[in-house]
């Protein structure tokens, strides 16, 4: 028998779990994707329930109130009065609460009942709830509501269990849900926001037992990781080693990868006979692929870390610590987060920043989003450090590559400081500190099912780039790097008369004052595609320029042809780098105008070539040259 | 909680320092300098668990003007800035 596919919402408040029980109930069956004419995250994954039945289940975006207060509430409040554009009314409703903490989700519930849609409750870490001694009368619970109630614990094998069945009795045709009725819901006024919250301590009172004493361990890491000074030395240390991390920890993978890609190539080299093809799946497809698919290991570390914080509780602290300091360089508290997964990539980070709702905040943030050193730049760093850097000891215990490193995530995030405080100086003098309010979950053990999950479809999504816009880019640097062939009898490397040459040697007049050579000018127009291209390409100029052991030893070759202070400036141009298409798109879409996404474009452009300009002469005046 | 507030004057809680603990009496959104207009802040609050009769205790303090500062309000944590903290009297 074929049952509709039945579908399903997830609604609750922020660190109400939704995301793990979602990541629980559909494991890597998922789509992410944006809303229509928003650029709302839309997380969409299917299940099928014990009894066979398909359910589409979305997550949607977390919210205290239906009140719509910035584009993620309001695509929460619009999917739930079924408003939102191309959207299908959920059947059912899920509202997911924080078992340890329900005051204000039993708030949230008791307004969704107002909007007439079919509504269960789930209470999830449940078994967190237990062992800190809450006790929840969940029949009682479920009669004062007037909403089914069931019990989960996401993280467990089976404790999705109950809210399968209750979903197939529902599916069923069971009216247990109260059925649908019609939609009254409007914004509650405050008077009446206080009886709804008035309302759900009394339900709360009747029905559940809290502990007195709370969740020690929070409180006791809280005493530490919150304290004003060595809170912030944590803060730090923690930064440290990321990035010790992303750039020791992954090298082993990376060389793997490197040399499985290389014997690839030498495999291709050796099947087919000298010519065309054999240059273009060598040099064009599996070097240039290769070459940015090696730095994956990197991309999954720095989200292994920002995902763990997120699921630890983590991520709210270290918001707090930094508001007032932030606060210095006009910058919200709330901006840190987004900041943060800007290391990873900005278009993320910029799509992040939905969570500040005072526009100007929001737009700052937007601006800086980009100065933050995204993994793109990671593939361009290593192969510079590696090549230019030796691998000495400082003070016998830091790795010089790796302080070179923090030194260039350093700069970066000063320059987005310094540029936030002329943003907010100059643009915005009249400016009103937004205000900073946020909930301090209490911590977790990370769950790393549930992280598992998150690495992996960003890895994914990372690997669908190279498979498609990097792939198309190196097929285009192949062709401009390969044609026209050089002429018969011709003496120097076929490169030099190539259409890439040509254009190389165009743009060398405009770059060659910060210490460019044509080939890095040649590197970085396909650079403007996603930034970790421009190292593909080198690696694709100048393997057809030297042969096979060239573009096994790309970093050789740069160490042999470029001087100190042109690799020193590269490094320099890349903190600021302005080429990245995808992330100006990004800007163009949140900000909704192109003005501002030519003022990123053009400041960034700015501050890349005087910061090589100066780089360069700087290291050239020191003996660098 | 009658016998705090006969021994304690109300205070806004964003004066109050690291360690305080008391009750909320009222919220007054209409006496702060926050950028939000009072409705909205007042929701807000509301929305975060700052009702009447709800226990607080300021837990942490930040590096900067002790600010912002870190909120149990009954059984959660809330982060707010003292500017905004100073709509709730507690006492």
């Amino acid at each position: 028998m074929e049952s509709p596919l039945l579908h399903l919402a997830l609604v609750g408040t922020p660190n109400s779990g939704k995301t793990s029980l979602f990541n629980a109930l559909t494991g890597s069956r998922q789509k992410v994707a944006n809303y229509p004419g928003v650029t709302v995250e839309r997380k969409e994954g299917a299940f099928v329930t014990p009894q066979g039945r398909q359910v589409s289940l979305v997550d949607l975006p977390g919210t205290y109130s239906l009140r719509g207060r910035s584009p993620d509430e309001e695509i929460t409040r619009d999917f739930v009065l079924g408003r939102a554009t191309g959207e299908v009314l959920p059947d059912l409703v899920l509202c997911v609460a924080d078992s340890t903490n329900l005051r204000l989700t039993i708030r949230l519930l008791l307004e969704l009942k107002s909007t007439g849609r079919p509504l269960a409750l789930v209470l999830n870490m449940f078994d967190i709830a237990k062992r800190r001694g809450v006790t929840v009368d969940v029949a009682g619970l479920s009669q004062a509501l007037g909403v089914p109630v069931v019990t989960s614990i996401a993280v467990r094998k089976g404790g999705t269990d109950d809210l399968l069945r209750l979903t197939d009795q529902l599916a069923a045709g069971a009216d247990a849900a109260g059925g649908e009725r019609a939609n009254t819901w409007r914004p509650l006024t405050v008077p009446e926001l206080r009886a709804t919250q008035r309302e759900a301590d009394r339900i709360i009172n009747a029905t559940v037992s809290l502990p007195e004493r709370p969740d020690t361990w929070t409180a006791r890491i809280d005493s530490i990781a919150l304290h004003p000074v060595g809170g912030l030395f944590i803060l730090l240390a923690i930064l440290f080693i990321m990035f010790q991390g992303v750039f020791a920890w992954a090298q082993p993978l990376m060389q793997l990868l490197s040399a499985a890609f290389d014997a690839l190539g030498q495999l291709v080299h050796d099947q087919l006979p000298e010519g065309l093809l054999q240059s273009f799946l060598q040099n064009g497809v599996i070097s240039g692929v290769g070459s940015v698919i090696v730095f994956l290991p990197q991309i999954i570390i720095i989200f292994l870390f920002i995902l763990l914080l997120e699921d630890f509780g983590y991520m709210a602290r270290a918001a707090f610590l930094m508001d007032r300091i932030m606060g210095g360089a006009g910058l919200h508290g709330r901006a840190f987060i987004p900041l943060l997964s800007s290391f990873a990539c900005a278009i993320p980070g910029i799509m992040a920043t939905r969570v500040i709702d005072n526009r100007r905040d929001r737009l700052t943030t937007i601006l800086i989003a980009p100065l933050m050193t995204c993994s793109a730049r990671i593939p361009v760093y290593t192969l510079i450090i590696s090549a230019f850097i030796p691998p000495t000891k400082v003070l016998g215990l830091i790795n010089l590559q790796g302080l070179v490193m923090f030194g260039l995530y350093a700069a970066g995030i000063v320059s987005a400081l310094l540029v936030s405080f002329l943003v907010k100086f100059f643009l915005m003098r009249d400016y009103q500190p937004a205000p900073f309010m946020l909930e301090l979950p209490d911590y977790k053990m990370p769950r790393l099912r549930s992280i598992a999950i998150g690495v992996y479809t960003r890895a994914k999504m990372f690997l669908q780039r190279a498979g498609t816009t990097i792939f198309a880019m190196m097929v285009l640097i192949w062709f401009l790097a390969s044609f026209p062939q050089p002429p018969a009898g011709a003496t120097e490397p076929a490169i030099n008369y190539s259409l890439a040459a040509m254009i190389g040697q165009a743009l060398a007049p405009l770059l060659s004052p910060v210490g460019f050579n044509w080939q890095i000018a040649v590197a970085l127009v396909p650079g403007m595609a996603a930034r970790e291209v421009a190292v593909a390409a080198l690696g694709t100029v100048y393997a057809i320029e030297g042969g096979k052991e060239a573009a096994e030893q790309i970093g050789q070759v740069l160490a042999d042809k470029w001087s100190l202070a042109t690799a020193l400036a590269l490094l320099a141009w890349y903190i600021f780098a302005p080429q990245c298409a995808s992330t100006l798109a990004v800007i163009r879409r949140e900000t909704g105008s192109w003005r501002w996404m030519a003022v990123t474009f053009f400041y960034m452009f700015a501050l890349a070539y005087a910061a090589a300009f100066a780089t360069y002469h700087v290291a050239v005046a020191m003996g660098a040259g | 909680m009658s016998e705090i507030c006969d021994t304690r004057p109300p205070l806004p809680l964003g004066l109050a320092r690291r360690g305080y603990t008391g009750t909320i009496q009222h919220l007054a959104a209409g006496g702060t300098t926050s950028s939000l207009p009072d409705v909205e802040l007042e929701s807000r609050l509301i929305e975060l668990g700052f009702v009447e009769g709800a226990r607080v205790e300021i837990l942490h303090e930040g590096i900067v003007g002790r600010d912002p500062i870190a909120v149990r309000v009954d059984n959660i944590t809330v982060a707010v800035r003292r500017r905004e903290a100073m709509a709730v009297i507690v006492a």
